[in-house]
């Protein structure tokens, strides 16, 4: 294939990817949407393929057979509320990859026309430094991230003195590697390179708490885009540097979401430390226990059944517990019982931006009866009934009220105006944020000890009766 | 007439998709933001055209494990990506 005529075809390429991003923007087109993915990414790999630099196809078809038949089997078996780690153990591989190709472009520059060993033009070699270090930072990055959702290590944050410091010395030797590799094509400084950027990567995301992942993540997922578009650099491939800055701003973006929906500015998140045990010993301890109502299933499912409306908020307890097949058929019971069953998710519930809402499709939970914190937050005042389940911080009236609470100015869904609270949990330990939610203590909040599932099973029961 | 370097060439294209990026991401409804993910993560596996590349002229074996473990690893990402992301859309899409 001529080059000119695999560069148009890279173009339709891009096109299509922009396409597949455009079809998400609702349910109803984003099947569509795959689909263009789909054929992007058939057209790339067959665009490259024809390409005559290309002459041994053994390693390659085996090597996309080996992966298909991994990947594949991976997401099909996946259980839905396993998706964050799945998601960072992908990003992983995306910088791994990202660090492979570096480094075969290093060892044979001719195969992507970019000169030869020993002769590579400055410009590119600072475009393969700049390439290997994000995707190498990104692939040690997704791993501890992985851990720390898969809870290998805890998801406690990990800091130590020194740390920041550490991270600032690391951060400008890097840099000034990556200059010394430029003008000197070493391939030891390479290696180099690739190792300090592999430790920056590990110390970055081990001091961040498990209820900050939602950013991290999305923070990851930029960073994986970033390494796409600096391997297209290196090779001065125009799919994979729109293609990446594709992926790099969609990141972005969802990081910024996720930042406020915390009220947290992103320095803050990296820095870390927020949130784990430190906190919740600091906040909670030699504090005299508050007098709160508690409930059992049976009552719950009386308040619910004589209610006209019924909001539900569910949050990573939920996802903990397994609860939203078992959640779903309370509200189709409800339902039927003609009571108003309506979802609010707030954009930060869960470990993952949209976590929620695919839990809650996956147990069919209707599209239209989900809603996020803007349009649903003004209902709470008409409602007679919220039902929190495995949330807890997201509804803290002190985010509003109380200047001195570490989440104070967090958007928040206003539960404490509904007639009634129901809350869910296991116990009356704090949330992640360390802080004590003044909703447990309201009048109007009844309290409902158990585990998210088990309670749910126990309403339905009650419900049946 | 003197040539433009590639380099400037390549950050035009960047940061036209950037923006381009920006506004088509802003335009996501929020309840799909994990297929969003999922996705993109696909999609950023488009490195497999420089793995194959290099898998394909390779003459040293080095390269040669650096480019097929780059194939094998970007496969995995591609296919898992677009698996996991369809089964998301199916249970956004399913008939009532």
């Amino acid at each position: 294939m001529s080059a000119n005529l695999s560069a148009l075809s890279y173009l339709i390429s891009s096109v299509c990817f922009i396409l597949a991003l455009q079809g998400l923007s609702s349910a109803k087109t984003s099947q569509r949407g795959l689909t263009f993915g789909i054929v992007g990414m058939l057209l790339a790999v067959g665009t490259t393929l024809a390409s005559p630099i290309v002459s041994s196809y053994g390693w390659i078809i085996s090597g996309i057979i080996v992966g298909g038949i991994i990947g594949t089997v991976i997401a099909k078996k996946i259980q839905m509320t396993a998706l964050p780690q799945l998601v960072a153990a992908f990003h992983s591989l995306v910088g791994l990859a990202a660090v492979c190709v570096a480094a075969a472009a290093l060892l044979e520059p001719q195969a992507f026309n970019i000169g030869n060993v020993g002769s590579i033009a400055v410009g590119s070699l600072v475009e393969m430094g700049l390439g290997v270090a994000i995707g190498a930072i990104t692939f040690t990055g997704s791993v501890v991230a992985f851990a720390k959702l898969q809870g290998l290590v805890s998801g406690n944050p990990l800091t130590f003195t020194g740390q920041h410091s550490l991270n600032a010395f690391l951060g400008i030797g890097l840099v000034v590697l990556i200059g010394l590799f430029a003008v000197s094509e070493s391939h030891t400084l390479f290696w180099a390179v690739t190792f300090v950027s592999l430790l920056l990567g590990f110390l970055l995301i081990l001091p961040i708490g498990g209820a900050d992942m939602p950013v991290v993540i999305s923070m990851l997922n930029s960073y994986s885009g970033w390494a796409a578009a600096g391997i297209g650099f290196t090779l001065g491939n125009s799919l994979l540097i729109i293609t990446g800055a594709l992926v790099g701003a969609s990141g972005a973006i969802l990081s910024y979401i996720m930042c406020k929906g915390m009220n947290r500015s992103i320095f803050n998140i990296i820095l870390g430390g927020f949130g784990g045990d430190q906190a919740v010993a600091s906040v909670g301890g030699g504090k005299e226990q508050r007098p709160y109502k508690a409930g059992s299933a049976e009552d719950a499912g009386f308040i619910m059944k004589n209610a006209k409306s019924v909001i539900i908020v569910p949050g990573y307890g939920m996802a903990v517990a397994q609860a939203q097949h078992a959640l779903r058929e309370m509200g189709d019971i409800l339902k039927n019982e003609g009571v108003q069953v309506r979802y609010a998710i707030h954009p930060v519930a869960g470990r993952m931006p949209g976590h929620m809402n695919v839990l809650l499709a996956e147990a069919n939970v209707p599209y239209e009866d989900v809603l996020e914190l803007e349009d649903i937050n003004r209902d709470f005042a008409q409602t007679d009934v919220a039902f929190v389940i495995g949330a807890n911080d997201v509804t803290n009236p002190s985010a509003k009220t109380d200047p001195k609470s570490p989440i104070y100015g967090m958007p928040i869904l206003d539960v404490d105006k509904a007639k009634t609270v129901l809350f869910v949990k296991r116990s009356m330990a704090p949330g992640y944020a360390g802080v004590d939610n003044d909703l447990f203590y309201q009048d109007h909040t009844l309290m409902l000890f158990g585990d998210a599932k088990k309670m749910c099973e126990e309403i339905i029961k009650a419900l049946e009766e | 007439m003197e040539m433009i370097s590639p380099f400037l060439l390549g950050l035009t294209v960047f940061i036209l998709a950037v923006f381009v990026g920006y506004y088509v991401v802003w335009k996501v409804t929020p309840a799909l933001h994990s297929p969003l993910m999922s996705v993109t993560n696909a999609i950023s596996s488009v490195i497999v055209v420089g793995a194959v590349l290099a898998a394909g002229s390779a003459q040293d074996i080095l390269t040669q494990i650096f480019a097929f473990g780059a194939v094998v690893m970007a496969s995995i990402n591609i296919f898992g990506g677009f698996v996991v992301t369809r089964r998301m859309l199916e249970m956004f899409n399913k008939k009532k």
